[in-house]
C-alpha cells in the first residue's frame, strides 16, 4: 500500500500544525517520520491514519483518495490500518488475548476464527504463554508486543507506529524494532514510524522524512540522509544520536557512519595541535576508522570528541591506546 | 427496651419496605441515569473526550441535571406528588416514594456515569477509533468496560444515598425505616424503636459499602 500526501494542511489555534506536507510513502517499506515535539508529527499521523480531516490537501492510499470518504467508509478503511502507540493503549478491562480479539470482534469474525487467530498472533509476537494474562502483569515490552498483535489482527496493509518505542528502554526498543522489521517482511506491510529518536530511524527505517514546524525539510533514503544531511534540523538530530547508550550531551557531533564504535577519544583543548592520530598510525601500524567527531561538553568541561574503531593486532591496539593516554587523551572503551 | 413481637414485626416490615424502595429506585435511577450519563459524555466538547459533540444538547441536559440535583429532596417529593399519582396511583406509601427517589437519584447517577466515562484513558479510546470502532462500539465495548470499577463505586454511593433519602421520605409518609423511626421513635417517644431503626440503617449502609468495595477491588485485581 503506497501512501501519498498532497500538500496537507491542518492548523489549530494553539496546537502544533501541519503546514503543507507532501510526501510519497512507498509500499512495503519502513518509512520514518522524525521530528522534535511540536514539529507536527502527531497531527500528521492523525491525518494520515484518517482520524482527522485536513483543512486542505489530499491523502491517497494507492490510487484511491481517502481523506474525503464519508464517515462510514472511513470507519471501514480504518479497520485495515494497524496502529501502535507510545503508551500501548491496551484495554485494561481485557486480558492480553482479549485485547487481540477486539478488532476481530468489531469486524465480526467468528468465535473460532478469533480464537485460532489469537493463538497465531500471540505466537508471532512471542507471548504464547501470556494469552490469559491481565495487562497490568505485563512489562512494557510485552505490552507493546500485545499491541502489535492487536494491530495486526485484521491483516492490515498499513502499520503506523506512533512513538512506539519512546517509553521503552534501549534493549527493549531494539527487540521491538526487530519484531516490526520481521513482521514487515513477512506480511508485506507498509510501515510508517513516527519518532523523535534518530536511533529508531537508523536501526529500522528504509526511508525517512524530517519534519520541522509542520513542514518536511528533508526526505530520502536513510543512508543518504545520514551521509549528507542538508537541513539544520537533520544535522541536529544526527548530533543527538545515541552511540551505544552514550547520549551526546551537546550539539556539534557529526556521525558519518552507523557502524558500532568501540572507542571514544576525548581531547583536551590544549592537546589538539599535533597530528597525534597520524603519528600513532605510523608508529604502531594500526588503523583508525573514525565514525563520528565533534566538540562536546562533558561534566562542564569542553572536549574534542572522536568516536572510532581501532583495528590491527591486539597488542598494537593496546600499545596505541596506552600511547594515546600517555599523550593526555582520554580513551573510553565502549562496552557492548 | 420493651418491644413487643408485633412491633418487631413492624420493624421487619419496614426494613423490607426500605429494601423495596432502595432496590427499585436504584434500578430506575440507573435506567434513567445511565443513558443520560452516556449522552452527557458523548455530547460533551471534543477536548473533554466527547465522541460526538453536540454543544446545545449537552448544555440543556447539563442544566436539567443541575437543577434536579440542587432541589432539596424533601421539596422534590412534594413537587412530584402529582407525578407519583399518575404513575402509581397514589402519593403516599412505599411505591409512591419510588418515583421521587428515582428522579432525585437519576441526575446523580448521570453525573457519576459521565465522570467515570470521562476518566477512561483517551489513548485507549483513540486506539479503538483507529481500529475502526463505531461510536456505539466505543461506548459499549470500550468505555463502559474500562470504567466498570469506577461505575461500581458510583453505584455503591448511589445506593447509600438512596438509603438516606428513603429515610427522609418517611417524613411525608413514605414508609420504610425512616417512616417507622419518625412515627414511633419521634411522635410516640419510643426511643428504643428509633434506636433499632437507626442501627438497621447503619448496618445496611456498612454492608453495601463493604460489598461495593469488595467488588470494585476484585475487579481491579484482575486487571
Amino acid at each position: 500500500m503506497q501512501i501519498t500526501l498532497k500538500n496537507l494542511v491542518r492548523t489549530y489555534e494553539n496546537v502544533h500544525a501541519v503546514e503543507g506536507v507532501s510526501l510519497s510513502i512507498p509500499s512495503n517499506q519502513i518509512f520514518g517520520i522524525i521530528g522534535l515535539s511540536g514539529a507536527g508529527k502527531s497531527t500528521l499521523v492523525r491525518l494520515v491514519s484518517l482520524l482527522e480531516k485536513p483543512d486542505s490537501g489530499e491523502v491517497w492510499y494507492d490510487d484511491k483518495r481517502v481523506d474525503n470518504l464519508p464517515e462510514k467508509e472511513i470507519i471501514l478503511r480504518r479497520r485495515r490500518i494497524g496502529m501502535i502507540f507510545q503508551n500501548f493503549n491496551l484495554f485494561s478491562s481485557r486480558t492480553a488475548g482479549q485485547n487481540v480479539a477486539y478488532p476481530m470482534e468489531i469486524n465480526r469474525y467468528s468465535k473460532d476464527r478469533i480464537k485460532s487467530r489469537i493463538a497465531e498472533l500471540m505466537e508471532l509476537v512471542g507471548l504464547s504463554d501470556r494469552i490469559d494474562a491481565p495487562i497490568s502483569t505485563l512489562s512494557g515490552g510485552q505490552k507493546q508486543r500485545v499491541a502489535i498483535a492487536r494491530a495486526l489482527a485484521c491483516e492490515p496493509d498499513i502499520l503506523f507506529c506512533d512513538e512506539a518505542t519512546s517509553a521503552l528502554d534501549p534493549k527493549t526498543t531494539q527487540s521491538i524494532l526487530k519484531l516490526i522489521k520481521d513482521i514487515q517482511r513477512k506480511m508485506n506491510l507498509t510501515v510508517v514510524m513516527i519518532t523523535h529518536q534518530m536511533e529508531v530511524v537508523r536501526d529500522a527505517c528504509d526511508r525517512v522524512a524530517v519534519l520541522s514546524d509542520g513542514n518536511v525539510v528533508e526526505e530520502g533514503l536513510v543512508k543518504d540522509i545520514f551521509a549528507h544531511p542538508k537541513s539544520k534540523v537533520t544535522k541536529e538530530f544526527l548530533s543527538h544520536l545515541t552511540t551505544n547508550n552514550r547520549t551526546v550531551t551537546e550539539d556539534g557531533m557529526v556521525m558519518w557512519s552507523n557502524e558500532i564504535a568501540h572507542y571514544v577519544l576525548r581531547f583536551m583543548p590544549d592537546k589538539v595541535d599535533s597530528p597525534i592520530i597520524s603519528e600513532i598510525v605510523k608508529s604502531y601500524n594500526v588503523d583508525f576508522n573514525i565514525i563520528g567527531a565533534g566538540t562536546q561538553v562533558v561534566d562542564t568541561e569542553r572536549f574534542g570528541t572522536m568516536v572510532c574503531n581501532i583495528t590491527g593486532d591486539s597488542a598494537s591496539v593496546a600499545l596505541s591506546i596506552q600511547d594515546l593516554q600517555h599523550r593526555g587523551i582520554i580513551v573510553e572503551e565502549v562496552n557492548q | 427496651m420493651n418491644i413487643t413481637p408485633a412491633l418487631w414485626r413492624l420493624i421487619f416490615q419496614s426494613t423490607l419496605q426500605t429494601f423495596q424502595m432502595v432496590g427499585l429506585s436504584t434500578l430506575f435511577s440507573v435506567i434513567l441515569g445511565l443513558p443520560l450519563g452516556i449522552l452527557l459524555c458523548v455530547t460533551s466538547p471534543l477536548n473533554q473526550g466527547g465522541l460526538k459533540p453536540k454543544p446545545v444538547l449537552n448544555e440543556i441536559l447539563s442544566r436539567i441535571v443541575n437543577i434536579l440535583r440542587s432541589f432539596p429532596f424533601i421539596i422534590l417529593i412534594i413537587v412530584l406528588f402529582p407525578l407519583s399519582r399518575i404513575i402509581v396511583g397514589t402519593a403516599i406509601g412505599t411505591k409512591a416514594t419510588i418515583v421521587p427517589l428515582s428522579i432525585a437519584a437519576a441526575p446523580f447517577v448521570a453525573r457519576l456515569v459521565e465522570t467515570s466515562l470521562k476518566e477512561v484513558d483517551p489513548g485507549v479510546i483513540q486506539a479503538a477509533k483507529t481500529m475502526g470502532s463505531t461510536n456505539r462500539q466505543i461506548v459499549f465495548k470500550v468505555m463502559l468496560p474500562e470504567a466498570l470499577p469506577s461505575l461500581i463505586a458510583g453505584l455503591t454511593l448511589t445506593i447509600i444515598n438512596l438509603i438516606g433519602y428513603s429515610a427522609m421520605a418517611g417524613a411525608v409518609g413514605g414508609g420504610g425505616l425512616g417512616d417507622l423511626a419518625i412515627r414511633y421513635g419521634y411522635q410516640r417517644f419510643r426511643t428504643d424503636v428509633l434506636f433499632v431503626a437507626v442501627i438497621i440503617i447503619l448496618v445496611l449502609v456498612e454492608l453495601i459499602q463493604f460489598i461495593g468495595n469488595k467488588i470494585s477491588a476484585n475487579m481491579m485485581k484482575r486487571r
